[in-house]
């Protein structure tokens, strides 16, 4: 019974994973070294309040992604393979997470007599979405190089704190029954925006609004889709292993 | 439960019905314990991709903890 967990979750998770990634690669890193550019100072939005901005050096031609992120990295040619590499790595194992986290969920679900199938998976998969990426990005949106946020311990605490509430109060809401089960999943899916994410005292990201508007949708889109390949994939598994 | 049924040929060359019956059970008793220990190795592979702030595992999820929506850095 892990192995089927263990088998079926790792296989969804590294195929949406590597869906996630082209995904990632077509819409979401431009904008990623796009932000870094004006991080590193190679671009400038506004130079003083009022004034158009004075592009220095304003080609996206290839090794002109700058350096990555103030992190001591140089995005020389061979470098920005191995980054994109791990990128690829890292968003497989990010998702093979997910991807084990739901099937236990699929597993709680079933041992309580509910059936999984790959209609309920897809559901899963949204749900999961919600979860993991947009009620968290309600509070902390996905934050493009290059602008501001609060302190890091207390947005990862309120990270973690979102994602079990969020999970609670959705499993609530789709296997409670009664009234005051469907008030308590409100409340539970509430609670982390009415408490509030850790703000910056004050905001002065260097990159432009537009390119951080367009970098959290285009990553939330991604995560939907990917997460619906995932819940799709993990229940198609799940079923065919229990046949 | 499942039951399936198959053709066999008996000792007198007749064709008999043959019947197996599957009981998976053991599906739907998916012990506790490995529910939580899946979910364990999940949150744990997600809090080091995720959540670990060594510089080497940070910069190597950089682009992925910001697309995802990990607070990062």
């Amino acid at each position: 019974m892990i192995q089927r967990m263990l088998a079926g979750g790792l296989i969804a998770g590294f195929a949406a994973g590597l869906f996630a990634a082209l995904l990632h690669f077509a819409f979401v890193q431009k904008l990623i070294l796009l932000g870094e550019q004006y991080e590193t100072g190679a671009l400038v939005h506004f130079a003083g309040s009022g004034e158009m901005p004075e592009a220095k050096g304003h080609d996206h031609g290839a090794g002109d992604a700058g350096p990555a992120d103030g992190h001591g990295k140089n995005d020389s040619e061979g470098s920005a393979i191995s980054r994109n590499a791990l990128t690829v790595l890292f968003t497989t194992l990010i998702y093979a997470g997910y991807g084990l986290v739901l099937v236990a969920g699929f597993a709680l679900a079933e041992h309580f007599g509910h059936k999984i199938d790959a209609q309920s998976g897809l559901l899963w998969g949204v749900a999961g979405f919600v979860t993991f990426q947009l009620a968290p990005a309600m509070g902390l949106p996905p934050e493009l190089p290059g602008t501001i946020a609060a302190e890091l311990g207390a947005r990862q605490s309120w990270w973690l704190g979102t994602v079990v509430a969020t999970a609670a109060g959705l499993a609530l809401l789709s296997y409670g029954r009664g009234v005051l089960s469907a008030l308590l999943a409100g409340a539970l899916l509430a609670a982390p925006h009415v408490i509030g994410a850790p703000q910056p005292d004050a905001f002065w990201g260097v990159a432009p609004p537009e390119i951080g508007a367009a970098f959290a949708a285009r990553a939330l889109g991604v995560g939907l889709a990917a997460w619906a390949v995932l819940g799709w994939v993990a229940a198609t598994l799940w079923n065919k292993k229990a046949e | 439960m499942h039951e399936g049924n198959a053709k066999a040929v008996g000792c007198d060359g007749k064709e008999k019905e043959m019947k197996a019956i599957n009981h998976s059970a053991a599906r739907t008793s998916t012990s506790l314990m490995s529910i939580v220990f899946v979910a364990l190795v999940g949150a744990t592979v997600l809090f080091v991709a995720g959540h670990a702030q060594s510089s080497t595992l940070h910069d190597a999820a950089h682009d992925m903890r910001h697309a995802t929506g990990f607070p990062c850095h």
